[in-house]
């Protein structure tokens, strides 16, 4: 027990953005608790409130708090922890504890760093010195140069050339880089570059795009015992960040003796690094005409691929890291997998993992899609089969991406150009045979992986065959078997039978032909596996061994992506802990490498696969279990409830007919009828024609998007017609099988979500958040409050009396999310989801309650009064929920919020005020407020009454005032100076200019209606642009000035969770 | 073009055939069925000597990846009597590739069958033990399960009667098991060769039990003069060669019938300094009074953990080794274990206690397998700087 006594704080890695996603929570997760099992007492920071390791119950000390200096400060000034673990925590936590010892934090109160050194971190980070220190033990490094003015240009085009890689320092999935090719595209990089470095430093490097890229993860601890975990090797050659490639493990193309070159390389790297304890990743290139090794990076930290060599293997990095920090080595620790041997040796695995990046560029309209050294994708999947083929199917089927129409044109740039489609374009070419040299040529993929393509191809043609030889309805066992062993899904298969893929099904099964599931266990089957992490396959013995108990299965979400993340695990996990307490064994299936649900210690049994209706089906023809919960895991599981159910598995809680109710528009607007709920107008368009008349009979604005999408996906607000015929042409299409739906949109309306438990009969109100936008944000995008602030009484009543009813109408078991808005004081129903929404962990946080496993009691038939639940929970404190944006990853792109979802990840604040809450979420988010200069207000006729008393706030704190020119007027006539300034339209220089200008430090802008409809957007992208905060209703207003006089009284409280909670 | 591997206990496994010819009969394609761990390095474990007599199964699924290049191979040829993998891809990827797999086994005519499922296999011998087995060619398209147990004599739960697999696993039992026998004199080479400078500062004598290349290599490199000599080389053939040491090679099977090995290498304990390698190492230890024992299904891999007690740090190693020194046997011996096993503290390393020898199970040359005990062969160099201690005769 080395952690007797020790006080540690773990600093956790903030709001999901790109490039630093959930595989955090699940390092950190396993790290806290790594921490207290060895008797340690745990702090933890950390502003996302949607994770597992925020979780009252994993730390002994948990702060929801702004990763920040200051906070950080604070906290260790208050629970004076011995040491500081940063390595759990992404680039930001390695940044930060890095800022602490810099601000003489850590020597102030006697911490120390743990994990990693100061100099470890460093070395590591300042790539100048990295290339210096691989120089020194032989080992290459693209040329390089270190670049802090843009008066070095011209010396780093000559000493690197082009094209080059603009990479700068302290980033994290390499934001603000970028490849050059001309010296237009080098000059420019290197600006944006410098503008992104925190520390005004940037490495302009030698492109060694084209080479095969590998990744070790390395080991080491205190006695220099040293071992690889997991060897990676990219589908996709240098040139595409790692995060964006599709990634196969192990190493395919290397032979022993290579290998062997890269993994004493690595020992000699992290020694050399000085990582004396802990894991790290290093990234190489080898040059595929002759085997050139060069070294890209290293991260002194775990990261995203040790999170995907730990499910990879079932070597749990993190929480190794974590005990080798406190002072183990590897050989006191044992291997969890087999019990009898320990954790210092190199895991060998007897199947083939592929990572699949998941991307959202649709949401981003505007942006380009092609991929290069910043990272891009919002999600990935992960897989596993027996061979790569087997596995690279399973990938693509995790992805649950819209597939390219199979008649496509692809052309040379398809397969040249890194996009998220350049799969589809190689497999395509592959099929159509073109020559493996010309696609080698264009993609410069390994012609390894082309072959493995090639076979793919070639049975897929095998298959499709039988159709023209009147062969496809009589598949034989063993060729059912064949096909089966090669991958390939039910769909896929059915596909090319011209047969359902419900028949494929059932008429394998009817000739036995199932999936057999194996074990991840560490060692290609050397010893005896005590966990039952498994995966599918067809051969010819199953090692699941399913017990007798009364099981319960739960299906993931899948790949992150926007609208559906971190939260819907944390909702899951939630349902295995409920669950395993009331005495039910657990079974998972989920595809996600970054979640802590797909950690082999969360569930009883996992089966790391496809959430797919195949695959799905065959875990529950093996496990038989009691049910399956599919209403936690967002969409995706919730999509396979009727197939589900059809093939005979119950489904628990809410039944998939509600479900129905909710998501069919029709049967809910009868059914709000019945109820005498009111609804927007809303109307669904089956052709262009209809649209126009529909929205014409609704008037407009009206909220339009396409019929079954998630998080607002193609959701528009249109004020003319010309735009609602624009939007048809562009964004979807109206079809008889699609439909359009056209809502009238609420204009500066109040919008509130609302959480609730329901039993069937009786619903306990959760919570409700306020939105601090205006109606039409999309409720993910939206800045929220806990409790509402600005609510009036009686709206409040109505909103948890309509609630109740729609509970109990729809017959929910389980959670329900409510979507409200408040217009001229009448309440409209806007939404409702019989399910956990992304709200549900912000408010267990808040609330101190388990909702998730509460409401997975529910879903086992207990009422809510068996559970102890009988009133609404209040909050103790106030707080706030900020969302984050990934609008710096894609230049170009309209900033401006709407109603379709576009945030990555969300932070919280909690304060004994609103604008505490609402200033802690802010700087949580990055978002400073200011502390002097101008404020710029420009508000509708209906906020101008309202605006005084904040713009006389802001007076009174020394602030300036800026309006156009009804508001200055409005702010002449209460007394207050303001400086008059033309609108966007107007004339120049206008408000964007002095945006642009640095002449003002906030805006407060709220909607003018159709007309000045564009000036809005204008003034919103040059403060986006400029990070100026930007205040679009007058709630945001009055609690940004509560917020603003909050910071100028000085120091915050810190609360603990633990500190909170309800009981 | 199908083909079977069928197990003495009435065990098969179905898969494609490639490589070289399928004998109907014989010895040919016949051997213990062994499994290999390691994710990189088939083409030196199929050259290596060790396997002589053994159908490898890898049990990463993908083989023949990267091709064979001319670099690689660990004694002039193909040593497995068979091999047995998941997938086999005939088109490699490898600047250094020179061809593929399959032609370099059809070459030695060595019969390789992948499409097999090995996890099955793995998992039968990891809880049985080794078995002996027979690779055969079978019909193509077969009803035949790809894997499963046929019946042999009494009846179990789950056997398929199939009379012509019955007769194939008839075949694999009358194949001589591998205890007793002496695989060493089949595999040494005939003739003494040597590699190095003539001037080189020190020369080596390495015993030739089934040596592999890269042993030779490596003491080459740190400036030796190597000649290999053949197993049966007495101890007095030895001392006339004027050896600054003498290495005991790795090989293949059990120790115990090289009887003649063991009296050499008495007679050379403390005349000469002596590194003994897996096979080498069970020999000195057999020498020096102690017992060597089957292990159940062997070591074989590139990444079992072993302790050096001298110094408490771990090295991650390659072996290969289906018998071990008893530990128990070395009681009261003059040799002290030096190095254990962390995954099943079997026996890894033996010094002796007067005499400047001693000796690793595993294998510090690796090839394939991680280079963490390289430093080994140092040791034995500088043991042949040091004068041999007094009270010993030279």
């Amino acid at each position: 027990m080395k952690g007797h006594g020790r006080k540690i704080l773990v600093i956790g890695s903030g709001p999901i953005v790109i490039g630093q996603a959930c595989e955090f929570d699940y390092s950190g997760t396993q790290a806290c608790r790594a921490l207290r099992s060895e008797g340690a007492t745990v702090i933890l920071v950390n502003s996302n409130p949607a994770t597992i390791m925020t979780d009252p119950s994993v730390a002994d000390r948990t702060y929801i708090e702004p990763l920040t200096v200051e906070a950080l400060t604070d906290i260790i000034a208050k629970e004076r922890p011995d040491s500081v673990l940063p390595t759990v925590g992404g680039q930001t936590g390695l940044n930060l504890g890095l800022a602490l010892h810099k601000a003489g934090v850590l020597a102030r109160y006697g911490c120390k760093l743990i994990g990693a050194s100061v100099d470890a971190i460093e070395l590591a980070e300042d790539r100048q010195r990295f290339a210096h220190a691989m120089a020194e033990i032989g080992l290459m490094t693209p040329r390089s140069i270190i670049v802090t003015t843009m008066e070095q240009v011209g010396e780093a085009l000559e000493r690197v050339g082009l094209p080059a890689i603009i990479r700068p320092s302290f980033t994290l999935g390499g934001t603000g880089g970028g490849m050059a090719y001309t010296v237009d595209e080098f000059r420019a990089a290197i600006a944006k570059g410098l503008d992104e470095s925190p520390t005004n430093q940037i490495l302009v490097e030698q492109s060694i795009a084209g080479w095969k890229e590998y990744e070790l993860e390395v080991m080491r601890d205190r006695a220099d015992n040293v071992v690889i975990i997991c060897s990676i090797e990219n589908l996709d050659p240098m040139g595409v960040h790692t995060g964006d490639s599709i990634t196969v493990a192990p190493a395919q193309t290397l032979t022993d003796r290579e290998y062997q070159i890269m993994r004493n390389a690595a020992l000699l790297i992290i020694r050399k690094v000085g990582v004396e304890t802990g894991g790290s990743n290093i990234q190489f290139a080898v040059n595929p005409v002759d085997g050139q090794l060069a070294i890209i990076e290293m991260n002194p930290r775990v990261s995203r691929s040790s999170a995907l060599a730990s499910k990879a293997t079932g070597f749990p990095i993190a929480k190794i890291a974590a005990k080798l920090a406190l002072g183990y080595t590897l050989d006191q620790i044992s291997n969890d997998i087999t019990q009898t041997t320990p954790a210092c040796f190199e895991p060998s695995i007897d199947y083939v993992v592929v990572k699949i990046p998941r991307f959202d560029f649709a949401k981003f309209p505007g942006a380009k899609d092609s991929l290069g050294p910043q990272m891009k994708s919002v999600g990935e999947v992960m897989a596993i089969g027996r061979t790569f083929r087997e596995a690279m199917r399973k990938g693509l089927a995790s992805l649950e991406a819209k597939l390219p129409p199979v008649d496509k044109k692809w052309l040379d740039t398809d397969l040249s150009t890194p996009t998220p489609q350049r799969i589809y374009a190689v497999l395509a070419a592959v099929r159509n045979g073109r020559s493996l040299q010309e696609i080698f040529d264009l993609s410069r993929i390994d012609p390894w992986f082309l072959q493995q393509f090639t076979l793919m191809a070639r049975m897929e043609a095998e298959v499709g065959a039988r159709v023209l030889a009147h062969t496809n309805q009589n598949v034989s066992a063993h060729d059912w078997l064949r096909y089966k062993r090669e991958g390939m899904t039910d769909a896929e298969l059915g596909t090319l039978l011209q047969r359902t893929e419900k028949d494929v099904r059932e008429d394998r099964h009817s000739k036995n032909v199932v999936a057999s599931f194996l074990r991840v266990d560490t060692c290609a089957g050397e010893f005896e596996s005590h966990t039952p992490y498994l995966y599918s396959s067809y051969e010819s013995a199953c090692e699941a061994k399913p017990s007798a108990r009364k099981k319960v299965m739960i299906l993931g979400s899948g790949p992150n992506r926007i609208g559906q993340g971190i939260e819907f695990d944390y909702s899951c996990c939630h349902a295995v802990y409920a669950l395993k307490e009331a005495g039910y064994e657990t079974i998972l299936v989920n595809c996600n490498p970054e979640t802590v649900s797909t950690d082999y210690d969360t569930a009883d049994r996992l089966y790391f696969e496809p959430v797919t209706l195949e695959h799905v089906l065959e875990v529950a023809r093996l496990e038989q279990p009691i049910g399956a919960i599919v209403q936690l895991g967002g969409q995706t599981p919730l999509k396979l409830a009727h197939g589900l159910e059809q093939a005979g598995v119950k489904i628990l809680g809410t039944s998939p007919n509600a479900i129905d109710l909710a998501e069919d528009r029709e049967r809910f607007g009868a059914l709000m009828d019945t109820l005498g709920v009111r609804q927007p107008e809303a109307g669904m368009a089956r052709s262009e024609a209809e649209a126009l008349q529909v929205a014409d009979r609704i008037g407009y604005p009206v909220l339009v998007r396409p019929s079954y999408v998630l998080g607002g996906q193609s959701m528009r607000i249109v004020y003319t017609p010309d735009a609602l015929s624009n939007w048809l042409e562009v964004a979807t299409e109206a079809t008889p099988d699609r439909p359009v739906l056209i809502d009238r949109y609420l204009e500066d309306a109040f919008e509130y979500d609302v959480d609730a438990l329901c039993d069937g009969e009786d619903t306990v109100i959760a919570g409700i958040l306020e939105h601090v936008e205006e109606a039409g944000v999309h409720s993910g995008d939206s800045t929220a409050l806990l409790p509402p602030f600005k609510v009036k009484p009686h709206i409040l009543q109505e909103m948890k009396d309509v609630t109740r009813r729609l509970g109990k109408a729809i017959g929910v078991r389980g959670l329900m999310n409510v979507q409200f808005a408040e217009k001229d004081g009448d309440l409209y129903v806007l939404e409702v989801n019989p399910r956990a929404s992304r709200t549900v962990p912000f408010l267990a946080k808040a609330m101190g309650l388990p909702l998730a496993q509460q409401a997975t009691l529910l879903m086992l038939g207990k009422t809510l009064a068996e559970i102890g639940l009988t009133e609404d929970p209040q909050p103790k404190h106030w707080f706030a929920k900020a969302p984050v944006f990934p609008f710096k990853k894609f230049p170009g792109v309209d900033v401006l919020l709407g109603p379709e979802m576009r945030s990555t990840g969300e932070v919280m604040g909690v304060g004994a005020t609103p604008g505490e809450a609402f200033l802690k979420a802010l700087q949580g988010a990055g978002i400073n407020l200011p502390t002097k200069g101008c404020v710029f207000i420009s508000v509708n006729d209906r906020d101008k009454a309202g605006v005084i008393d904040v713009a006389r706030a802001l007076h009174e704190m020394g602030f300036g005032l800026i309006g156009t020119r009804g508001t200055a007027l409005a702010l002449f006539d209460a007394g207050l100076p303001a400086q008059l300034v033309f609108k966007v339209n107007q004339g120049r220089p206008n408000v964007a200019d002095l945006i642009r200008d640095g002449g003002i430090q906030m805006v407060i802008n709220t909607p003018l209606g159709d007309v000045s409809f564009f000036d809005d957007k204008a003034i919103r992208v040059a403060a986006s642009a400029h990070g100026v905060p930007c205040m679009t209703t007058l709630s945001a207003a009055e609690a940004a000035v509560e917020a603003m006089q909050r910071a100028r009284t000085g120091g915050m409280e810190r609360y603990a969770v633990q500190d909170w909670l309800t009981k | 073009m199908d083909g079977i591997l069928v197990l003495e206990d009435g065990h098969f496994f179905r898969g494609k055939r490639f490589g070289g010819e399928f004998a109907g009969s014989g010895t040919h394609g016949a051997g213990e069925v062994v499994f290999n761990t390691s994710l990189t390095g088939y083409q030196e474990i199929l050259t290596d000597p060790s396997y002589e007599g053994q159908i490898v199964t890898l049990t990463y699924p993908h083989i023949g990846n990267y091709g064979v290049n001319p670099e690689d191979s660990e004694s002039s040829g193909l040593r497995a009597a068979g091999l047995i993998c998941r997938d086999y891809h005939p088109v490699p990827s490898n600047w250094r590739s020179e061809r593929s797999l399959g032609d370099y086994l059809a070459l030695a005519n060595v019969p390789a069958l992948c499409g097999v499922d090995t996890r099955r296999l793995v998992l039968l011998i990891r809880d049985v033990g080794a078995l002996r087995g027979v690779i055969r060619a079978f019909p193509d398209g077969d009803d035949l399960p790809i894997a499963g147990r046929v019946r042999l004599d009494e009846l179990r739960p789950g056997d398929i009667e199939d009379p012509r697999v019955a007769l194939l696993a008839r075949e694999a039992q009358v194949h001589p098991s591998m205890a007793g026998l002496d695989l060493a004199s089949r595999v040494t080479c005939k003739q003494a060769w040597t590699l190095g400078p003539a001037n080189a500062r020190k020369h080596v004598v390495a015993m030739d039990f089934g040596i592999k290349l890269n042993i030779v290599h490596q003491l080459v490199a740190l400036g030796c003069r190597v000649t290999v000599v053949p197993a049966t080389t007495t101890a007095l053939e030895i001392m006339a060669l004027q050896p600054d040491g003498v290495l005991l090679s790795n090989g293949p099977g059990d120790p115990e019938p090289v009887t003649y090995a063991v009296d050499t290498i008495r007679y050379l304990l403390g005349k000469v300094p002596i590194f003994g390698i897996c096979l080498g190492h069970q020999l000195l230890g057999i020498a020096c009074g102690g017992k060597t024992y089957k292990l159940g299904f062997g070591h074989r891999g590139g990444n079992h953990p072993v302790r050096d007690l001298d110094t408490g740090r771990v090295e991650i190693t390659a072996q290969n080794h289906g018998f071990a020194v008893a530990a128990s046997s070395l009681n009261g011996r003059e040799v002290v274990v030096t190095h254990t096993n962390l995954n099943d503290d079997t026996v890894e390393g033996l010094r002796h206690k007067r005499f400047p020898a001693f000796s690793v199970q595993f294998h510090p040359e690796a090839s394939p397998g991680p280079h963490d005990s390289h430093h080994l062969f140092k040791r034995f160099a500088e043991l042949m700087e040091r004068p041999l201690s007094p009270g010993t005769k030279s």
